[in-house]
């Protein structure tokens, strides 16, 4: 199993290097759609240099970088590229090894509902066998390091690649049941990036489920292991803020960081809704708005937690995508995150419904996105409407390959249960319908 | 080259400012001490000396022919009044605007620099000017440490200003003002230059045009019936290549010792005639043609007013310049490093009106000017934008210094609107091939909406020499209410500063700055070997992406729509339940149609 690994990770590191010594590495870290102005490296470089002459880097308004980025550049910045394949290859090698971990579970679990006749009879065919299960965890390592978004985010240098290497190595101890590396690496993420905040609950569900812990609100133990996450985890993001308050001696980074990420003011285009409609909108809603986008990360997690209580890693899977579709400077390197977990729901395939359409829409928008930015930017035979409308139909493809799953998912439990053959009482077929 | 260069630099320039001060009033104790030498009687003679002693107007006029054959003439009315301002015991106001003198007592200001600039004066082509300003509006004062909310101070005067002026100073907030720290220092009597008393500001999109002009000659003594401000014709002097007004203030050694402060207005105005425009193909010109007017009386309040006409010889040639009528004399100075001629008409003087009724001078070239052989000023500098599309573009600025063997510093201030996002880590400067590394740098990055780009930088420019200054930028996408009404038009940069100390050619004397005519005084002369010369770059107009601004309502309904399908799946997903089909029994319609069929004696639906 590790052999095919090593191929996969030499493949991508062969195809980040060819790309980091061709002319295309100049044009690729200007793209808009991978360099948003939280995560671009020009602006990590203008940090660093504004540093240097003895500014600090938070007294305008280019870096919006955590000051441990900083720091950690400041040392390397010899070896960025380096870094960035190293960082893509190491949230690889942890997301395979979190599902190989995950497939045990899930492959455990099957067995015991199984035996404990929990399943329709007639679902032979929908049980994951250990023959399928095999090369998921290749598979999503493969989706991760060969997906194109992955390899123009790492060719840009976007920072968005350590983002995720976080959020691998948090789901990684989450799936392993380590609750103190859990709340240590999500305090991580939040730090960078803020939004991963949500991913408290389905880490939170996880551990609990993994501790046999019964998910009541009545329950003491519930509360006490829920006490004791919450509190590791806030105290790894007290610890790592104050650290970073050492590190620079001031508190300018939370206005700068979480305050530009929170109130949207650069409305530099990217593949995200916010840029234009803030472009757009009367000064005088502007807070209403930019409340009411925000709320949609933080929105979906608590009826998701109630709904998918049982399937933790499925819920972190939905609440990925959703981060990645509203926060509010998306990157192609926050989608690639998400769509690496696209092979653990291989299983899932025969139930969605327009996935062949989905994939068309994404594929044809990645290919028009330079070509409208150009025909705006560049050509001025376009104006900005023509960009915004594809950011549109990105984003309107990826809610629907989500909520498609998310729909593919809910069936497919209700088969398990159910039955695969349902029958009206008439002896009819039946068909199956949301109520 | 070390950082504390810029220090000396300046430190001198002060103390020349202060001598600059103290020749002022030596020459105005002269002046009494002729006056009450020549009053008829010691009674009403010494209250009319005690009168002139307290304030004075001096005019000038300069009219110096450019070597394109175009020709600028250059106004300076200055006006001295011995009276402490700040001190708020002033109530009577004789020759000194009213309007400023309360200005600069309530709001504690120390110097007032206040420039309207339309069309751009080419250094290349026309020389070292007189005094220079950048395109547009431009404002720079110095408040008293005594001030306690400077920022606020500054926000009143713009406004004030803008009132006085109507112009559109009340523009000039957080976003267009600076600090500079080593660019500006004051010009007048100062203690102490804690740059955070001072505040810079540029608007390269204000145009000036009469109704500038007007409350501008209001402030004169005489307005403009008399005196040299009758040439001043709104009809032709915005039909010109430059106009460029100015006001400045500032206190002034009242006598050599230094003991008590003079207050000075300068009002200045230079306007470039375009030979090609009103010249008819003779490069010769007269004050008649000029202004459409000729000089008939002085004003009588003025207690000094000259025109003077640069005739020094361009090539170390014969003189080439006929002026006529015969000047009163001939005056010889050494300006910015030149020698210059220059021919002096005293209107005071009785002989001069005795001849004719008005006087109109004219200049005649004795042969045709050979134009190749324009003398290249030491120190000038272009700038332009570079790259192409609309993401992003680079700043590049050439400094050249045509000095043949002396190399000379020069301090750079650099103001960029933040909605082009300067990368500093760009930036290069190239002399002769090589990277030359600047000995001060101080720089302060913007903030979106709040404050502008500030870059200083101290540079060496080597004898013979081109130095190229690149920056890149990237162009911000704004909301589509902070465009301004004609978006695709672009965005103004406001002018470069270029601050030097030229060394000088020809080796200077030190001259008695109260006789030579003109600005030399306000800007000081250094030592015998350079000179300061303040220079402004080009505007910039920059082209930034644009939002579809008949689009709003569009935009925020399709991007809520967006939300909406979101919301709607997860909703539908997330509160329903899966249930199987069950057989229902069929509508209204249905069981229409099965009643029907049962007359009819077809099997039902």
């Amino acid at each position: 199993m590790a052999a095919p690994l090593v191929l996969v990770v030499l493949a991508a590191v062969t195809v980040r290097a060819a790309l980091y010594r061709s002319s295309l590495a100049v044009f690729i870290a200007e793209r808009v759609e991978v360099a948003s102005p939280l995560n671009a490296w020009k602006r990590v470089v203008e940090g660093l240099a504004l540093l240097d002459l003895g500014v600090s880097p938070y007294s305008g308004a280019i870096f919006h970088e955590t000051p441990l980025i900083i720091y950690l550049f400041h040392f390397l910045i010899e070896y960025a590229e380096l870094v960035f394949i190293i960082t893509d290859v190491l949230t690889a090698v942890a997301l395979y090894l979190a599902i190989q971990d995950f497939n045990k579970v899930v492959f455990k679990k099957q067995k015991l509902l199984i035996e404990l006749d929990k399943y329709a009879p007639d679902v032979a065919e929908l049980i994951q066998t250990p023959m399928e299960m095999h090369y998921i965890p290749l598979k999503v390592a493969l989706f991760y390091l060969l997906n194109p978004y992955t390899v123009m985010s790492c060719v840009a240098k976007s920072t968005c690649a350590i983002n995720n290497s976080v959020i691998a190595f948090f789901i990684l101890a989450t799936i392993k049941g380590s609750a103190f590396l859990s709340a240590v690496f999500l305090a991580l993420a939040t730090y960078q990036s803020l939004y991963p905040l949500t991913l408290f609950a389905p880490a939170l569900l996880y551990l609990l489920q993994r501790q046999f812990i019964p998910i009541k609100l009545k329950s003491k133990s519930f509360w006490l292991y829920t006490m004791q996450y919450a509190s590791l985890y806030l105290c790894s993001l007290v610890v790592i803020i104050c650290l970073s308050f050492f590190l620079l001696n001031s508190w300018d980074f939370i206005p700068s960081v979480y305050g530009f990420i929170l109130s949207v003011p650069d409305l530099t285009p990217n593949i995200g809704l916010f840029w234009y409609f803030f472009a757009e909108m009367f000064e005088h809603f502007s807070l209403f708005f930019v409340c009411v986008f925000q709320i949609n990360v933080f929105f979906y997690t608590i009826p998701l937690a109630i709904k998918l209580k049982e399937h933790p890693v499925f819920f972190m899977f939905v609440q990925l995508a959703i981060i990645s579709i509203f926060k509010s400077y998306p990157t192609l390197g926050d989608v690639a995150l998400y769509m690496a977990f696209l092979p653990v729901w291989s299983h899932l395939y025969r139930f969605l419904r327009n996935i062949f359409i989905l994939s068309c829409v994404l594929i044809f928008c990645s290919f028009l996105f330079p070509v409208l930015w150009h025909l705006w930017i560049y050509a001025g035979s376009a104006n900005s409407n023509f960009y915004y409308a594809i950011t549109l139909t990105f984003n309107i493809g990826q809610i629907l390959l989500i909520s498609d799953y998310f729909y593919a998912f809910l069936r497919r439990e209700y088969y398990l249960t159910h039955g695969l053959h349902l029958t009206r009482q008439d002896g009819t077929e039946a068909m199956l319908v949301l109520k | 080259m070390a950082a504390p260069e810029a220090a000396p630099l300046a430190a001198r320039a002060e103390a020349e400012a202060a001598r600059g001060g103290a020749g002022d009033g030596m020459a105005a104790l002269l002046l009494l001490l002729l006056l009450v030498a020549a009053g008829p009687g010691p009674g009403p003679g010494r209250a009319d000396a005690e009168r002139e002693r307290r304030d004075a107007l001096r005019e000038e006029l300069l009219l110096s022919p450019l070597p394109t054959g175009d020709v600028a003439a250059t106004f300076q009315f200055r006006t001295r009044w011995d009276a402490d301002l700040q001190r708020g015991s002033v109530s009577h106001y004789r020759l000194f605007p009213k309007a400023l003198g309360r200005l600069v007592a309530a709001l504690g200001v120390r110097e007032l620099h206040l420039a309207l600039t339309q069309g751009f004066w080419r250094t290349r082509y026309w020389g070292q000017p007189p005094l220079q300003a950048p395109a547009g509006a431009e404002l720079w004062v110095w408040f008293q440490p005594t001030v306690p909310d400077v920022d606020k101070a500054w926000k009143e005067l713009s406004n004030i200003l803008s009132g006085i002026f109507c112009a559109s100073l009340n523009f000039i907030d957080s976003t267009n003002t600076v600090i500079p720290t080593a660019s500006f220092k004051p010009l007048g009597l100062a203690n102490g230059t804690d740059h955070h008393l001072l505040r810079y500001a540029v608007l390269p999109r204000e145009v000036v045009c009469t109704e500038n002009l007007t409350p501008w000659k209001k402030l004169l003594p005489c307005g403009s019936k008399a005196g040299l401000a009758v040439l001043l014709k709104a009809e032709r002097l915005f039909h010109s290549s430059y106009h460029s007004q100015a006001v400045h203030i500032r206190p002034i050694c009242r006598d050599a010792s230094c003991l008590a402060v003079s207050w000075e207005l300068r009002q200045t105005l230079t306007v470039v005639f375009d030979f090609f425009s009103s010249g008819q193909g003779k490069k010769d010109w007269s004050l008649f043609k000029m202004f459409s007017r000729t000089l008939t009386d002085t004003c009588p309040l003025a207690s000094q007013s000259k025109v003077y006409v640069d005739i020094s010889p361009k090539n170390k040639e014969t003189e080439l310049l006929e002026v006529s009528p015969p000047p009163t004399s001939v005056h010889e100075a050494i300006v910015q490093g030149d020698r210059k001629t220059y021919a002096v008409y005293d209107l005071l003087s009785p002989s001069l009106f005795n001849t004719s009724r008005s006087l109109n001078v004219q200049l005649k070239w004795k042969r045709p000017q050979d134009s190749s052989e324009m003398p290249i000023p030491t120190l000038h500098a272009q700038r332009y934008v570079g790259g192409y599309g609309l993401q992003t573009g680079e700043i590049c600025t050439l400094i050249y210094n045509t000095h043949p063997y002396r190399a000379f510093p020069v301090i750079l201030l650099e103001t960029v609107p933040w909605y082009l996002r300067l990368y500093v880590h760009t930036l290069t400067i190239i002399t002769k091939g090589k990277e030359n590394k600047p000995s001060y740098i101080h720089y302060q990055p913007a903030q979106d909406r709040r404050r502008p780009h500030l870059l200083e930088m101290l540079i060496q420019l080597p004898a013979n020499s081109v130095t190229k200054i690149t920056i890149q930028f990237e162009r911000a996408l704004l909301k589509w209410t902070e465009y301004p009404p004609d978006p695709n038009h672009g965005f103004y940069v406001g002018s470069s500063v270029l601050s030097a100390l030229v060394p000088s050619v020809t080796a200077m004397k030190d001259v008695d700055v109260e006789q030579s005519p003109l600005f030399t005084s306000l800007f000081p002369s250094s030592d015998g070997s350079s000179y300061f010369v303040r220079l402004y770059t080009e505007p910039l107009l920059v082209n930034l992406p644009t939002p579809d601004f008949s689009m709003p309502y569009n935009v925020i309904c399709l991007t809520c729509t967006v939300v909406a399908v979101c919301y709607g799946s997860f909703y539908n997903l997330l509160t329903r339940t899966f249930h199987v089909e069950e057989p229902s029994r069929g509508g209204l319609a249905k069981r229409l149609a099965n009643v029907i069929r049962k007359f009819r004696g077809v099997p039902p639906l």
